[in-house]
């Protein structure tokens, strides 16, 4: 049935392109704009220099229900967590992706956090991840999926804190989409996640936390002293 | 359910009945305003925003004049990624093919995304009807899944629904739970959707969703939510159904990019949605989550016969819903009257488009040419002009009854006629002009109580546009 029906769709929007006509030189024109994948305007915004793009990613990130921790370097890392956990009264047992770029902070420094590895079960109640990129135009967080960085991780649990090194802030999603492409592979999954869940469906009240998780924590990590703080934080 | 068949041939009883529901018309009156002012703000922050229109529309433009060979690339894409596309050339062989999928998999019960497609094609009640349990996860699209509706809205499908009837709602099916527990706060009735929707994303063999984009470059299929059910549908279950139509496809990641710039801001007027989900096949090897299965349901439905024709503009279509939130006639009869899928102004297009102008010819006449639609559509799709397109199909088909037939070929020959049409017309408006004159308005009128019913007709003020041009000595082109 599919084959047939394959043949009936494509005959169909053959005859009404006028494919026949045109064939080789329409074929060229979509291979070139699928290979180069040019980039359409971005706006100002989405333009800005390392500093502005920090600011205007806090700035986003807040306005959208997200909070921000700034810290000035990876030993604050674990400190921040739990400074986070402990002010929002939440347990200190959490889930963490197996992610060597975790693994690079000084956890044994906060040996309250109760830390276990692997992908989001449905007990989690915080689960901590890195980031593949962060994007400054709207405070979004921009993570990938794979062996080390589970999915469910990102939507199971009610609080998810995403560890970001001011190192991965990029300015528009264009930027985002070429760091990935340099991987050189394209990941089952890529989620782009501005704030935590809401809805407005019950008489357009907006509600945070409707399926995946009710609070989102941004711990944005800086190269050394300086280059994060100044900011609220 | 939303498989019922269309009530679009009955739009007149539809929007009486409307009107005089009182429930709804505060329901409409509380949605439309906060959708209108965040949609403008949104629009202000953005000093790119009209630009990003236009390149929306081109981008959109570009494929549907090569719809053919990106649907094909975007197959390659999803076949090497070691994904599933299956092509339907209607909704019977749509739904097939879900439930192919699902057999094959075993499957009991299947989480679902929001999906208009899915409204299309009738899924729910065939699942049913074949002993699969569909559970949709979307918070309004579970809350009429319940109460046995369709949406009233393409993003808010239950913004029609006030709090006190979702919580009798909930009492009604969710018997499990604490009889004297309190349901009167919003709050309160997402946590408990949110507890019971819970246990069923983690029983789901199979979770289907709809998509926003297709990505030709990559064979991704993109979702945005707000409420991350979307990604718990697709990401838990064995195995992922995508149902999406033809025109879905763009060429790139960076068109995708651009046109989402756009959808939020129009649709709730936010910067971005919550959650913006590229899936990319299966899971690969080695990942610890993600569905072993990944299937991509591509669905014609009519469109293919709108591509190459003027009504082909309304495949630019991005669901956003700003058509209908600026409408002031959604704005006073809601999406039920509209009598099939899609509701608003998108709706008196679409839907005589894919069932019929015999089906659905009332609804490219149920507008007021105000031109907000247009205004607003992120796209730019021409509304206005394809509903007139529309019209004179419903025309040309002999649709209309003959005495409005002849009252349009009446009204037509006159206005071809200058010099006759002010004769014919200086009479009647003289005398309508004495008679209002004192309150400057009629109540009602005889032949015109379908208008004077629900409003007043201001009376005429003084002498008309055309002769105090000429009085003013304004320039006259001759007739053609």
């Amino acid at each position: 049935m599919t084959r047939e029906s394959r043949d009936a769709v494509l005959g169909a929007l053959r005859r009404a392109t006028g494919r026949d006509s045109n064939a080789a030189a329409a074929a060229a024109s979509v291979g070139d704009r699928l290979a180069r994948h040019a980039r359409n305007t971005i706006p100002a915004r989405g333009q800005r220099d390392r500093r502005g793009r920090l600011d205007l990613f806090v700035e986003q990130a807040e306005a959208v229900d997200a909070t921000v921790a700034l810290v000035s370097g990876a030993a604050d890392v674990p400190g921040a967590v739990a400074d986070y956990l402990r002010g929002e009264n939440l347990p200190t047992r959490l889930r963490m992706a197996p992610d060597p770029k975790l693994d690079a902070y000084p956890w044994d420094e906060a040996p309250l956090l109760d830390i276990e590895h692997g992908k989001g079960e449905a007990s989690d109640t915080v689960a901590v991840t890195g980031a593949f990129a962060a994007i400054a135009e709207t405070g979004t967080l921009m993570l990938v999926s794979g062996p080390e960085t589970p999915t469910t991780l990102n939507f199971l649990p009610d609080a998810h804190i995403v560890v970001v090194r001011a190192a991965d802030m990029v300015a528009c999603y264009e930027d985002g989409w070429d760091r990935l492409r340099a991987t050189g592979r394209m990941p089952r999954t890529v989620n782009f996640i501005t704030g935590p869940s809401r809805s407005a469906d019950i008489e357009q009240t907006l509600q945070l936390g409707a399926h995946g998780p009710r609070w989102l924590h941004i711990v944005l990590v800086g190269d050394g002293p300086g280059e994060v703080e100044g900011s609220d934080g | 359910m939303s498989a019922d068949a269309p009530t679009s041939h009955r739009f007149p009883e539809n929007a009486r009945a409307a009107l005089a529901d009182e429930t709804l018309q505060r329901s409409l009156a509380s949605a439309k305003v906060g959708f209108r002012v965040r949609r403008s703000e949104a629009a202000a922050r953005l000093p790119e925003f009209e630009i990003l229109r236009d390149e929306a529309r081109d981008i959109k433009n570009h494929v549907l004049a090569h719809l053919d060979l990106y649907l094909e690339a975007f197959e390659t894409r999803v076949t090497e990624r070691g994904g599933h596309v299956h092509w339907a050339r209607d909704a019977a062989e749509a739904r097939g093919a879900v439930l192919a999928i699902c057999r094959a998999a075993g499957a009991r019960t299947v989480t679902k995304g929001k999906s208009m497609i899915s409204e299309e094609i009738g899924l729910n009640a065939f699942l049913e009807e074949n002993g699969i349990e569909p559970v949709e996860t979307d918070l309004g699209e579970y809350i009429i899944q319940l109460r046995h509706e369709a949406p009233s809205h393409i993003i808010a499908p239950a913004f029609h629904v006030p709090k006190a009837e979702v919580a009798a709602t909930f009492r009604k099916h969710h018997t499990a739970l604490d009889p004297a527990r309190l349901l009167e706060q919003p709050r309160q009735l997402l946590e408990e959707a949110r507890g019971v929707l819970r246990d069923r994303f983690l029983a789901a063999d199979v979770g289907i969703t709809g998509a926003n984009f297709l990505i030709a470059e990559t064979g991704a299929t993109v979702i945005v939510t707000n409420e991350g059910n979307g990604d718990l549908t697709q990401t838990l279950p064995r195995v992922h159904i995508v149902v999406a139509s033809l025109e879905k496809v763009v060429p790139t990641l960076e068109d995708a990019s651009t046109i989402l710039r756009v959808l939020a801001r129009s649709a709730t007027g936010q910067e971005f949605t919550s959650y913006t989900t590229f899936s990319t096949g299966p899971r690969r090897g080695e990942d610890l989550d993600g569905p072993h299965e990944f299937h991509v349901v591509l669905l014609d439905n009519g469109r293919s016969d709108l591509v190459g024709t003027e009504l082909q503009d309304v495949l630019r279509c991005i669901r956003c819903g700003a058509c209908m939130n600026h409408c002031p006639v959604f704005g006073v009869i809601g999406g039920h009257a509209y009598g099939w899928v899609y509701p608003g102004p998108i709706g008196a297009v679409l839907s005589p488009s894919l069932i019929g102008v015999e089906e659905a010819h009332h609804l490219p006449s149920a507008s007021t040419f105000c031109g907000r639609c247009e205004s607003v559509c992120p796209m730019r799709i021409p509304l206005p002009a394809l509903m007139r397109h529309l019209r004179e199909r419903e025309f040309e088909k002999k649709i209309p009854p003959a005495t409005q037939r002849w009252g349009l070929r009446i009204w037509a020959f006159l206005a071809k006629r200058p010099r006759l049409y002010r004769l014919a017309t200086a009479v009647p408006l003289r005398l309508l002009g004495r008679l209002g004159r004192r309150s400057g308005r009629f109540r009602s009128l005889p032949m015109a109580g379908g208008w004077t019913s629900q409003r007043d007709l201001p009376a005429p003020q003084g002498p008309s546009f055309q002769s105090l041009w000429d009085r003013a000595g304004g320039r006259r082109e001759k007739p053609v």
